[in-house]
């Protein structure tokens, strides 16, 4: 099977970050970063994942758009590039999308992008839902779950997809932070899109212990196992995340990917409710006697559990859920993944945000859990992770 | 060229054996025969007739076992090959299959137990018969109790996680024996704890917890004050852990433990740095597990059998698989008679072989030996950890700064990071210095792994030719990738490819599925 | 002492190297790479052990002495099975096992240690060409933990807890069984009628909350189970599986259990080219057909055939590395450990010297030893045999008549040097006969039996020895 690999680049991801712009989104701040002598670092970065990947794969075509937003670069390592979108003297979001769009129309099995969550998101919006991505980080601040760890670890990843490797696919979170927010203080970012990224699972070694089983079995077992310590008679606000998802498609019930559900004796009760919705639901419990409960799992890299995509559960909400208001389910995988950081949680309720804190059982399994730290961050606004 | 011969290049120009060797079906030649079988004598076969053809209906095997046909020496051969295609613990510096403890295996012992006097021994034969292994088997239950300052001792199971095994299966019969089986439902352990006691407990019907390290990299004590309660039937731990790292605290988690009634596991599968330093019982673990493959010395046999030596205290002692041996006078027997007994947990009394070689690993060392066992393991691998961190690209998560006991898992992810190279990657490179090297359990806790241990068994100059290996390695990583990525390139054979054995369509398990999926 | 201690085993206690490696991490002693470890944990004292014997030759006049105090079976004319099996071993298998490259390996990958991966995959398809099954996997502990697995695949793959029992079970091997499974798993026991399953009551106990029907075949009694059709068609009837134990000695002549519509065939392998070991060299097969479903329920290792870069080259692997459970239920999952891999050589290699026409042999030999045993032995007055089954290699038989107990033939055989068979009931003795029992050694114990019999007649034989059943 003949793959082919795309590229596109946001030639001004990153420019913002060593600046202190919080971010590189709008002409006003690109200008602002330029003003201040920063060049954008997203050829280079572009450079080293396609430098990884034409030592695979020399000569390999790369389905790209022209110039700075991805044919400089495929060039530079030594690729041939099929431009198949040009954009104007600027670049800018829109750019990005159409690029993003073009590439995979033009037969891109697997779509790279150089930037940070604000590409991603313009990536995430005009390609088609089940187009693989996979972000090589160059961005001011990755809150989305879709990046490699490194350029060079992308450009790894994507030798191994051209060389036919068939790696799966699983759903990660694209996150929409708003920077003009973060610059004014404030962190409210939405989960924007579900995209499925390709991974690598240690395929070689390990086989000295129990059968591992693969992350998409992993997400079976915990969701099957969040199900297993639900109660018939209680309320389950079901949060946004691709295991919650997971949790629908076994209890029957088709939950929206992005948005808060309701449930309760495995059956809906409310979709893709408001925060608004959320409270009126939760009087209409209190006055039936009825027990609620939110089910949340990890979102995007930075390992937040609320206050990131979410924010339906607020801290309104989350008070009317009695003293232990949340039901915690991931893989044991998206633990490890954070690296010993603890989860996060950020209600925008300093009080609230403290009573979460300490150790929270995760569900990892019908019969497994961890117990895993949590603290509430300062609420300080963005956490650059380049 | 005349002499003097050249001085070797620093590393070693390694290739292994490539014999190219079919499978051996492909070898059959019909009417060979590699063995003949005693046959039945004139006045059997008058007394009972054709008992082939006597078989009742549809009993009878209507084609002959397609297996090969092949002369003695053929078979010998083919096997002998495949042997050398294979690299032993004898033949490299084996300090890469971290947590194994790949130690010498001295072959003193192969000759002691290759006498008819134990392979001819039937397990239910009159017990004045077998006293020599009775003795020798209890003798060496003894050694384990002291080392481990536990009472009583059973060496019933082939391997480590059986032993895990037999741990939770006696845990459990000591709650349900005080009525607590069904409130006691949770057991708790460690993210580097071996994964065989999450999956143990799991499989004796628990919910498992696990916990993670805490800021310093040790394990969370904390964490395990959030969790532990009422439910809680054990803590099932590793110390030091998978990392190398001996958590300090440990006294005060069994403490813990023993004040909601749970009881305390200790997996000693790391045991060989510290041996003769500290002990279980010392620290109040009711139950414990050596692995006799590891820690003292006998073969590993490509994957077992292994041993076990389960030990626990004496209010334990009655739930140890049975039969034990007793001793009376000069006499030694086997006791069945013990009703709290989880039962049998292997077909007799322990891997005979086994036990003979631990226990000459102990008589030729004593105690004087076996302490030094430990303090050089511990020497080796704080040497050794001291050159693997001077490789660019290499670190040692966790506890940073800290010594560690007798292993360490490292991480290549800033290599990585830097070059899209795996630790998988380097460790398939490295075998073509004729190396091993394994990553770690899964999940990945530590990025990019690898884990090596390095014994009491190899010197410091195989040490550093170890070290010296990977060094280049992650030279190639970052200069000659290519290299790196294509490996191995001085193996039986070359890069494999993995997607056939995912496909229930298309992966052969066997010749005959082979056979029948691709040829028919 | 006044020589520094140095050892064999231990390189680095040269005093010069030790305090070279020292001085290169910066320590003055090993005791800094203890800091770890509190004061209070700290044994203050040496281990109390005995004196060792670091001189090799002391040591081996040591374990030798202690060893030499064993009469073995080559001593004495043995009768004993139960589990372990006195089959010949060819001097071509233990050659291969003891080499040092696979003695000592572990767990390398299929590139340098390509040799193991293929005498395994080896071992998996002679084992599935005598049990003509395409799955076998890399040996796990024992023939006890085979079927304890086989029946937990069972009860994850329908979601029930139901096992019919149909078989007399090895009391050892249903006692193990028992324990690993009790969590996940009823056990319900029908007896047995003249030695084998009774199919009728079987198969009334069968329901859609079965998981399996369990045969074992042979049986404790050494009965082979001859209507595995009907029973593999009372658990289907019910979306059951069947579930046979089974000693692989016998298929060389014998139907095997797949070709009866059995879904899993498990047991031990000791018989194929293993000693016996003091009972310390078991190791269990697990088999089942091309089926994802079952394969993915199969907790052991598999290796299977792969390409490489290089066209020709046989490769290996590790098949459903990352084993995607079909279950219908999470709990009661296993683990794959240190087992008994080389185990699988042995037998890989047994049954390659074997091929064919020696497997034939050898299933006709032990069938027509048996036979023989039975009739010499049953044609002793007040000597009765417990059923009228077919018997593979082990049979029971009844003093009752002759009113001698087992343990009273035993106890007087034994003092002529034979160890007659295992006592089973106060008045059952479990005889086993293999290859190694010529027709001189089967006349022999039956004239001995004779004779204790005989004597029972004109004397008192409440013997006073009540030796304990030792297992």
């Amino acid at each position: 099977m003949t793959r082919t690999i795309g590229l596109v680049v946001n030639p001004v991801a990153g420019v913002g970050g060593p600046a202190g712009l919080k971010g590189s989104d709008g002409d006003a701040v690109q200008t602002a970063a330029r003003e201040r002598g920063m060049t954008p670092r997203a050829e280079g970065r572009a450079r080293s994942a396609l430098g990884v990947l034409a030592a695979a794969h020399p000569g390999a075509e790369i389905i790209t758009a022209a110039g700075g937003m991805g044919a400089d670069a495929v060039r530079a390592a030594g690729l041939r590039a099929r431009v198949v979108y040009t954009a104007g003297e600027r670049s800018t979001g829109a750019d990005s999308a159409s690029a993003a769009a073009a590439i995979a129309a033009a037969g891109a099995d697997l779509l790279l992008f150089v930037g940070g969550d604000g590409t991603a998101r313009d990536v995430a919006s005009a390609v088609p839902s089940e187009q693989p991505v996979l972000g090589v980080p160059a961005g001011v601040k990755m809150y989305s779950g879709c990046f490699a760890v490194s350029p060079s670890a992308a450009g790894a990843l994507a030798a191994r997809w051209l060389a036919g490797d068939e790696l799966p696919l699983e759903p990660r979170e694209v996150l929409d932070v708003d920077e003009e927010q973060i610059r004014a203080g404030r962190v409210d970012p939405h989960l924007f899109a579900l995209v499925p990224v390709p991974f690598v699972v240690g395929r070689t070694q390990s086989r000295k212990s129990a059968t591992p089983v693969s992350e998409a079995a992993a997400v079976r077992s915990a969701a099957a196992g969040a199900i297993a310590a639900m109660h018939d008679d209680t309320l389950y606000l079901l949060g946004p995340g691709g295991t919650t998802m997971e949790i629908g498609r076994q209890l029957g019930v088709s939950k929206t990917p992005l948005g808060v559900d309701a449930i309760r004796g495995g059956a809906l009760v409310l979709a893709d409710a408001s925060e608004a919705q959320l409270l009126a639901l939760l009087d209409t419990a209190a006055d039936a006697g009825t027990p609620a409960k939110a089910v949340v799992t990890v979102i995007g890299g930075q390992g937040f559990l609320l206050g990131r995509g979410n924010q339906q559960l607020s801290a309104a909400v989350l008070r009317r859920l009695g003293p232990d208001p949340l039901l915690v389910v991931a893989t044991e995988q998206k633990l490890t993944d954070l690296g010993g950081r603890p989860l996060l949680v950020d209600t925008g309720d300093p009080d609230l945000d403290q009573r979460l804190a300490g150790y929270i059982r995760v569900t990892t399994g019908v019969t497994t859990a961890s117990a895993y730290p949590v603290t509430a961050p300062e609420h300080e606004g963005a956490h650059s992770c380049v | 060229m005349s002499l003097p011969i050249a001085p070797k290049p620093a590393l070693r120009r390694f290739h292994q054996a490539r014999w190219d060797e079919p499978v051996i079906f492909e070898l059959t030649t019909p009417g060979e025969r590699g063995v003949l079988v005693s046959r039945p004598e004139p006045g059997v076969r008058e007394a009972v007739g054709d008992v082939v053809a006597d078989l009742p209906a549809g009993m009878r095997r209507e084609k002959p076992a397609a297996l090969p046909e092949m002369g003695q020496m053929r078979v010998l051969r083919h096997y002998l090959r495949l042997s050398q295609e294979n690299l032993g613990a004898d033949f490299n510096i084996d300090v890469g299959q971290g947590t194994c403890t790949m130690k010498y295996a001295p072959k003193v012992n192969e000759t002691l137990i290759s006498t008819p006097k134990l392979t001819e021994l039937h397990p239910l034969q009159d017990q004045g018969d077998v006293q020599g292994i009775l003795e020798i088997m209890w003798s060496l239950e003894r050694a384990v109790a002291e080392i481990s300052g536990m009472h009583s001792v059973s060496l019933h199971t082939s391997g480590g996680s059986t032993a895990i095994w037999t741990n939770i299966a006696m845990i459990r019969a000591y709650h349900e024996a005080n009525g607590e089986g069904e409130q006691r439902d949770e057991v708790i352990t460690t993210i580097f704890s071996h994964p065989s006691n999450a999956a143990t407990a799991k499989a004796a019907g628990y919910k498992v917890i696990t916990l993670y390290p805490d800021a310093d990299g040790y394990p969370d004590a904390e964490a395990l004050r959030a969790v532990i309660g009422p439910r809680t039937a054990a803590i099932m731990i590793t110390n030091p852990e998978d990392t190398g790292i001996f958590n300090p605290r440990v006294k005060e988690w069994v403490d813990l433990a023993h004040s909601v009634g749970a009881l305390a596991s200790y997996d000693q599968a790391n045991a060989n740095g510290i041996l003769g330093i500290t002990r279980a019982r010392d620290a109040g673990f009711d139950v414990c597990h050596f692995n006799l493959h590891k820690t003292f010395g006998t073969p590993h046999g490509c994957g077992g059998p292994g041993s076990g030596a389960n030990a626990v205290s004496e209010a334990l002692a009655p739930f140890l698989p049975g039969p034990v041996i007793v001793r009376d006078g000069d006499r030694f027997a086997l006791d069945s008679d013990r009703p709290q007994s989880i039962g049998k947990v292997a077909p007799f009394y322990g891997v005979a072989p086994n036990l003979v070689r631990a226990y000459a690993w102990i008589m030729a060392l004593g105690a004087e030996g076996i302490k030094a066992v430990a303090e050089t393991a511990v020497l080796n691998n704080n040497y050794l950890m001291k050159k693997i961190l001077e490789i660019p690209g290499a670190s040692a998560p966790y506890a940073t700064g800290r010594r560690r006991i007798e292993q360490v898992r490292y991480s290549w992810q800033e290599l990585f990071e830097e070059t899209g190279i795996s630790s998988e990657e380097i460790g398939i490179r490295a075998s073509d210095f004729g190396m091993h090297y394994w990553t770690s359990h899964h999940p990945y806790v530590v990025p990019q792994p690898f884990t090596l241990e390095p014994t009491e068994s190899y010197s410091m100059a195989e040490l550093d030719e170890y070290a010296a290996v990977l060094a280049e390695v992650a030279r190639e990583a970052r200069e000659t990738p290519e290299v790196v990525r294509t490996a191995p390139h001085n193996q039986t054979v070359h890069h494999t490819h993995h997607d056939d054995l995912d496909d229930p369509e298309r992966w052969a398990i066997t010749w005959r599925a082979y056979q029948r999926k691709y040829f028919s | 002492m006044t020589q520094p201690f140095v050892h064999p085993y231990l390189p680095n206690t040269a005093p010069d190297v030790k305090a070279a490696m020292l001085a290169a991490v910066g320590a003055a002693s090993t005791d800094e790479f203890y800091a770890d470890i509190p004061e209070g944990l700290r044994l203050d004292r040496p281990l109390d052990l005995p004196a060792p014997f670091v001189a090799e030759q002391d040591l081996v006049r040591h374990v030798d002495g202690l060893l030499g105090r064993n009469v073995s079976t080559r001593e004495r004319l043995s009768f004993l099975g139960a589990g372990t099996y006195n089959h010949y071993v060819p001097a071509v298998v233990d050659e291969v096992i003891n080499r040092s490259e696979f003695l000592t390996a572990y767990a390398g990958e299929p590139y340098e240690d390509h040799g193991r991966f293929q005498a395994l995959f080896q071992y998996q398809s002679l084992m599935a060409e005598l049990l003509n099954m395409d799955v076998v996997n890399v040996p796990t502990y024992d023939g006890f933990q085979a079927t304890a697995t086989s029946l937990s695949m069972a009860g994850r793959m329908s979601g029930r807890r139901g096992v019919i029992v149909a078989s007399d079970v090895l009391p050892d091997k249903f006692s193990r069984v028992h324990d690993f499974v009790r969590t996940n798993l009823d056990l319900t026991v029908v007896p047995t009628v003249n030695g084998t399953a009774d199919v009728a009551a079987v198969a009334a106990l069968a329901t859609e909350q079965t998981a399996a029907i369990w045969v074992e075949t042979p049986s404790y009694s050494g009965a082979v189970e001859t209507a595995i059709r009907q029973l593999a068609d009372a658990a289907h009837a019910v979306g059951a599986v069947l579930v046979v134990g089974t000693d692989p000695v016998g298929y060389g002549v014998l139907t095997p259990p797949a070709d009866q519509g059995a879904d899993i065939v498990c047991g031990d392998i000791q018989s194929l080219g293993l000693h016996q070991w003091f009972g310390g060299a078991h190791a269990g097969f697990i088999a089942v057909h091309d089926d994802p479903r079952f394969v993915m329920e199969m907790p052991s290792r598999l290796f299977g055939l792969a390409t490489t870069d290089v066209p020709g080259e046989v490769g290996f692997g590790d098949v459903a590395y990352d084993r995607t459970s079909f279950a219908h239920r999470e709990d009661g999952k296993e683990w794959v450990g240190t087992a008994a891999a080389l185990w699988g050589i042995a037998a890989g290699v047994y049954l390659a010297l074997m091929g064919p026409q020696g497997m034939a042999d050898l299933g006709e030999t032990l069938l027509a030893r048996t036979r023989y045993a039975q009739l010499q032995l049953s044609a002793i007055p007040g000597v009765a045999l417990t059923d009228t089954a077919l018997h593979l290699r082990e049979f029971v038989v009844d003093f009752s008549a002759a009113s001698v107990t087992a343990h009273a033939v035993v106890d007087t055989l034994r003092a002529q040097g034979i160890e007659p068979g295992v006592a089973v009931g106060e008045y059952e003795l479990l005889v086993a006969v293999t290859e190694m029992t010529g027709q001189g050694d089967i006349d022999r114990l039956a004239d001995a039996v004779a004779s204790v019999v005989a004597a029972s007649d004109t004397a008192d034989t409440s013997t006073s020895n009540t030796e304990e059943k030792s297992a």
